[in-house]
């Protein structure tokens, strides 16, 4: 592109701030319609439990009250049960999902009645008085306990708790780890996550009775796709629902790249009762009802020589899907597969996961999903291998690495582009003054206080921006990877960009701004971004793994180019040049040689309006659309160092100092990439020091509440210090990867592996995560020779 | 989520307030900064018919300095207490717990006379009242009476106040000359403490010449280590204090929690009894 870049690369201020911080963003609770009803679920306390009988008449005859159901009075409501979008085995077994249970309660926090009143409060009141005669059942919780012989069935009609079993071999594995002179194998077990978006789910289903249209308004990643998923399953045809993510949607990461049965409901209802119906979830209601991430088992083994050179790799894992499968929930595991060596080398992989019910909420895709699981198990394998080998950890990373280069064949299978993993690991060390660090370390040992440092290190390369369409087809995912844009200027000289991403706090119209404007020609402000209503975007894949910027962004900045391809002949037109004989710089053409005949855009775009004269087989208006499907992943990568401070009396552990080092090609706003960062490190700190759902045997969820589910604060983390390396992408023409999943998927390692440094020299090898006070302590009195 | 619905009166003085409770019954309660109330009310763990908000009794708020003694008005907010300049000696105690509890949105809304009647065994205050051996002051429709704070806490969320009592406020000995210190292991900076110690040392010449040390979510109140008390007494290494704390496992089996089981609560106890007496008694030797 010939236009001079003003805006990509600078780091102007987000457009979506000021309303956020100034309390004008809106958000769906506060969306009322003439006439609205408010439904509120009645939901099992059991993990497991068989439905006698759903007594709603007490209910339905408290105040305010217009409708209560069971599970069995709204059976006829569904075309479809609650779809599953990635049966990733041709014999997985897909269980029936019911927006609310029929027969059998699986989870606490399956729906089992519905209230619809009047006021929100009327509802809830009411809720309380559905009196449910249940046959309480044993319910089954953890994943290992789900496979055992004997295990209580989460669903009766199959023989087991597998859902199915996915593999992938390369390579000849046995003679990779016949060969080894050392192979490690490590056990790790990813906690349950509850994903904490800061606006909890909310929905509002509107019908108009007379034509059968339905408006749905939900807190989703994902409109597009929710209103196909809408029409399977009510039966609605597709063109009578317009689907609305409302312009401020509070957050997701993965929690809302789903169709939930509450969306389903209230559309139901809405049918049902000729009203407009809302539910919004209380915090301790989305715990229970919003999909769970991680809750895996991992077994890892890698196969070296005594140099700690890497061979080969055998994986397995189970992974918990929960009571039912969710929209991607089986593909979870999957976004990992391919990642189990990381960066490294080596001649064989083998990978197997099977997916497990259990009687707990459903699992499904949260920030990095996979992906932060697979980083995990080979970073911290790797650290054990230099262990084991004698070889510094910084060391044995630089060793494995795969050749910088594009289309790097790793041995999972997947070719990498844009690699060039060492200069990231220098910049971390370097920021860090790794020997500095040593020196201190040491320092501490010999004094033998109780407060011990350490370091961690986590190289991760990861993937993202799933496409193209075709690849995504091999694995068994039935949505495509592509993404669409409309680019179109307005008379008065503005443009308008329509995106199918679906932003919910990532700063989308920022950066789409940034592209268009420098494309374009005009200023920054003068561009908006419309998005997130199925009526006003008629395409889109919308927001998750990372692939807005590197799918829906390269479409606007395609479709921006074919703007500027329009105006060029429009602009030869009037000037009665040919087109080649245009310069275009800056949002003006000028004829080459004579530098004062020029058409800026904004003059293109009044004549394309008026459309007094145009060029022959043109037509009126100044707009262009582009549907991108790229030809590949991006991979983006990069290394994070952790230092830890330990206090061995307690266990308590001190985050002192964290580096991030990422590489997500050329970066369009470094501010909102560096809050994408943040964030991201955050959750990932999180995951590794805080946060972990846990059951009771039961079934009950244990942290039910933030009191208990801990989700940490600012004043739990230092000062994050980030840098990037930026090497291009090959798989698109603006070199962009994604960057929003990064912070997450490479973090948690670093922290565990700075702890286990930490504590080293007292014979500590593990701490398992979240490394709560009491684990370290307790793996401090094990490593004494003390119990456990 | 949303309470279950509720009346709600604002009292303008402490008999008007007393009346209101009266007339509402057992199902009535007194609301101050609300900061334990209305979540268990959003959580629907709390349902009373009544709120009678004494937010409004500028009479039940600030600190007095009585001389030996400092009277803390039930109302004042621990930002106020943290801040209070009358809290000296030993009674400074209770300005260092109260600028550690929650964060400063807890802080400038959350009460003394709240969280004392609360009686949750994991609020802060509590243990540093009972290190101080203060007392409670109530106000009721009998009249007024004021309760060691050694026989206010009788339970988990249970307290000598009666239905339809009001906590006046504390009365704090100001123990001239001692030092304190809390010591509170937390998770997160604004959680509860999973263990607290609340320590008064008066250090002389010679060592420990006297001690206190309160508990916070040790039991189902807050707790004194009195066995650990008399074993410091005299004591002025660090050796002998860390033998003295071994004593705290004299009380009762603590309470395990998803944040500790008891056994790790135990041994925290003990470290964190170590650190609090060696910087209450401002030793530094002492310390780690
Ligand atoms: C996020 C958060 C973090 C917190 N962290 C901590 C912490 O780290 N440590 C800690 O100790 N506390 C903590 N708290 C609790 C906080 O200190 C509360 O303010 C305190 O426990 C109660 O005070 P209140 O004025 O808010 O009482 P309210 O919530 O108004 O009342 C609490 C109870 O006491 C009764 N009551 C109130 N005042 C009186 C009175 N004068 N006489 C008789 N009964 C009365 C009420 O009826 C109610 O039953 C935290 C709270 C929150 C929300």
């Amino acid at each position: 592109m010939a236009t001079a870049e003003k805006y990509v690369g600078g780091g102007v201020p987000r457009k979506e701030d000021p309303k956020l911080i100034t309390g004008q963003g809106q958000f769906l609770e506060g969306l009322t319609l003439p006439g609205m009803l408010h439904a509120a679920l009645v939901r099992s306390p059991h993990g497991s439990a068989r439905i006698n009988s759903v007594d709603v008449s007490a209910a339905a005859a408290a105040e305010g009250v217009v409708a209560a159901y069971s599970g069995a009075d709204l059976a006829d409501e569904w075309a479809a049960g609650l779809p599953m979008a990635w049966p990733v085995t041709d014999d997985i077994r897909i269980p029936d999902h019911w927006p609310v249970a029929q027969d059998v309660a699986r989870y606490v926090g399956d729906a089992v009645a519905v209230v619809v009143a009047t006021s929100r409060n009327a509802a809830l009141d009411a809720a309380e008085l559905v009196e449910v005669d249940y046959d309480v059942l044993e319910a089954v919780v953890d994943v290992e306990a789900a496979v055992a012989d004997g295990a209580p069935r989460v669903h009766e009609s199959f023989d087991d708790n597998k859902s199915y079993t996915w593999a992938l071999t390369n390579g000849e594995v046995d003679e990779a780890f016949a060969k080894a002179d050392v192979v490690v194998k490590e056990r790790y077990t990813q906690p349950r996550l509850i994903p904490n978006a800061m606006e909890p789910r909310a929905v509002v289903a509107q019908p108009v009775p007379s034509t059968g249209d339905f408006t749905v308004w939900s807190t989703t990643q994902i409109p597009h796709v929710a209103k196909v998923l809408f029409a399977l399953t009510l039966g609605i045809p597709e063109s009578q629902i317009r689907v609305i993510a409302p312009s401020d949607v509070g957050g997701g990461f993965g929690s809302k790249l789903n169709v939930y049965a509450e969306e389903a409901l209230c559309i139901a209802l809405a049918r049902r009762l000729g009203k407009p119906v809302k539910w919004v979830a209380g915090r301790s209601e989305g715990y229970l009802a919003t999909i769970h991430g991680r809750d895996q088992v991992q077994e890892i083994e890698i196969a070296a020589t005594s140099d700690g050179d890497i061979l080969g790799y055998r994986v397995h894992i189970l992974a918990a899907m929960g009571a039912y499968l969710q929209l991607v929930a089986p593909g979870v595991p999957l976004l990992g597969a391919f990642l189990y060596c990381g960066c490294y080398g080596g001649e064989a992989y083998h990978f197997e996961c099977t997916g497990v019910f259990t009687n707990t909420t459903p699992t499904d895709a949260y920030r990095g999903a996979g992906r932060p699981e697979a980083t995990y198990a080979i970073e911290r394998a790797i650290d054990s291998l230099a262990r084991e080998v004698g070889v510094d950890p910084a060391e044995i990373r630089r060793r494995n690495f795969l050749p910088a280069g594009d289309m790097v064949q790793s041995p999972g299978g997947l070719a990498f582009d844009s690699a060039d993993y060492e200069p990231a690991l220098d910049r971390a060390l370097e920021l860090l003054d790794y020997d500095g660090f040593r020196g201190d370390q040491a320092e501490r040992r010999e004094g033998g206080g109780s407060r011990q440092i350490g370091v961690g290190f986590s190289s991760y390369v990861e993937i993202c921006g799933l496409a193209p369409s075709q690849v995504l087809a091999s694995l068994k995912y039935a949505a495509g990877g592509w993404d669409a844009a409309t680019v179109r200027m307005l008379p008065t000289g503005k443009a308008e960009v329509v995106t199918g991403s679906s932003p919910h706090g990532q700063g989308h119209v920022t950066s789409w701004s940034q592209i268009a404007a420098d494309a374009l020609g005009i200023p920054y402000e003068d561009v908006t971004v419309l998005h997130g209503d199925t009526h006003v975007a008629p395409h889109g894949m919308n927001t998750y793994g990372s692939r807005s910027l590197a799918v829906a962004g390269v479409a606007v900045h395609n479709a921006c180019d074919r703007v500027v391809d329009k105006a060029r002949g429009l602009a030869a037109h009037l000037l009665e040049v040919a087109p080649e004989d245009l310069e275009y710089e800056a949002g003006t053409f000028s004829v080459k040689g004579v530098p004062d005949r020029t058409k800026s855009m904004p003059e293109l775009a009044f004549a394309a309006w008026t459309a007094h004269s145009l060029p022959e087989d043109s037509e009126p208006g100044l707009e262009a659309s582009c549907v991108y499907d790229p030809p590949n992943f991006t991979f983006p990568f990069g290394t994070h160092v952790a230092v830890v401070e330990v206090d061995t009396e307690t266990g308590a552990v001190d985050l002192v100092r964290y580096i991030a080092v990422d590489d997500c090609g050329p970066v369009i706003n470094p501010v909102i990439v560096d809050g994408q960062v943040h964030g991201g490190v955050a959750q990932g700190i999180a995951a590794a020091l805080y946060e972990e759902a846990t059951y009771a045997e039961d079934g009950t969820l244990e942290t039910s509440s933030m009191v208990n589910y801990l989700v940490p604060s600012a004043a739990e983390f230092p000062s994050f210090e980030t840098d990037r390396t930026v090497t291009p992408s090959t798989s698109n023409p603006m070199g962009v990867k994604g960057i929003g999943e990064a912070g997450t998927i490479g973090s948690a390692p670093a922290v565990i592996n700075a702890i286990v440094d930490a504590l080293s020299h007292l014979g500590v090898t593990d701490v398992p995560m979240p490394a709560s006070p009491e684990r370290v302590w307790r793996a401090i009195q094990a490593a004494n020779g003390g119990e456990a | 989520m949303i309470p279950a619905s509720f009346d709600y009166e604002r009292a303008s003085s402490l008999d008007e307030a007393l009346s209101l409770l009266a007339a509402g019954g057992e199902d009535a309660r007194p609301l101050a900064g609300g900061h334990s109330l209305l979540p268990l009310m959003r959580l629907r763990l709390a349902r009373p018919s009544l709120l009678v908000d004494i937010g409004g009794l500028d009479e039940l708020r600030g600190v007095h300095d009585d001389g030996d003694s400092v009277t803390i008005g039930a109302l004042t907010t621990h930002h106020e207490v943290a801040g209070a300049a009358a809290l000296t000696g030993g009674s400074g105690l209770i300005a260092k717990v109260a600028g550690g509890i929650g964060d400063p949105q807890v802080r400038h809304r959350g009460t003394l006379g709240g969280s004392v009647a609360h009686a949750d065994p994991a609020s802060d205050l509590p243990a540093a009242l009972l290190a101080l051996d203060a007392e409670v002051t109530l106000a009721g429709p009998g009249g007024t009476r004021s309760v060691a704070a050694a026989d206010f806490f009788i339970g988990p969320f249970m307290s000598a106040a009666d239905d339809g009592e009001i906590v006046t406020g504390v009365r704090v000995p100001k123990q001239e000359g001692w030092g304190s210190a809390y010591q509170k292991f937390q998770r997160r900076a604004q959680d509860w403490a999973i263990v607290g110690v609340a320590a008064v040392v008066n250090w002389t010449d010679s060592g420990i010449a006297g001690a206190a040390i309160g508990l916070t979510n040790m039991g189902g109140t807050p707790l004194r280590a009195r066995a650990v008390e008399a074993a410091l007494t005299g004591t002025s290494e660090k050796a002998q204090i860390l033998e003295a704390v071994s004593k705290v496992s004299e009380l009762e089996t603590p309470p395990a929690d998803e944040n500790a089981s008891s056994e790790y609560r135990l041994h925290l106890a003990q470290v964190l009894i170590a650190r609090a007496v060696a910087e209450a008694a401002g030793c530094p030797g002492m310390q780690r």
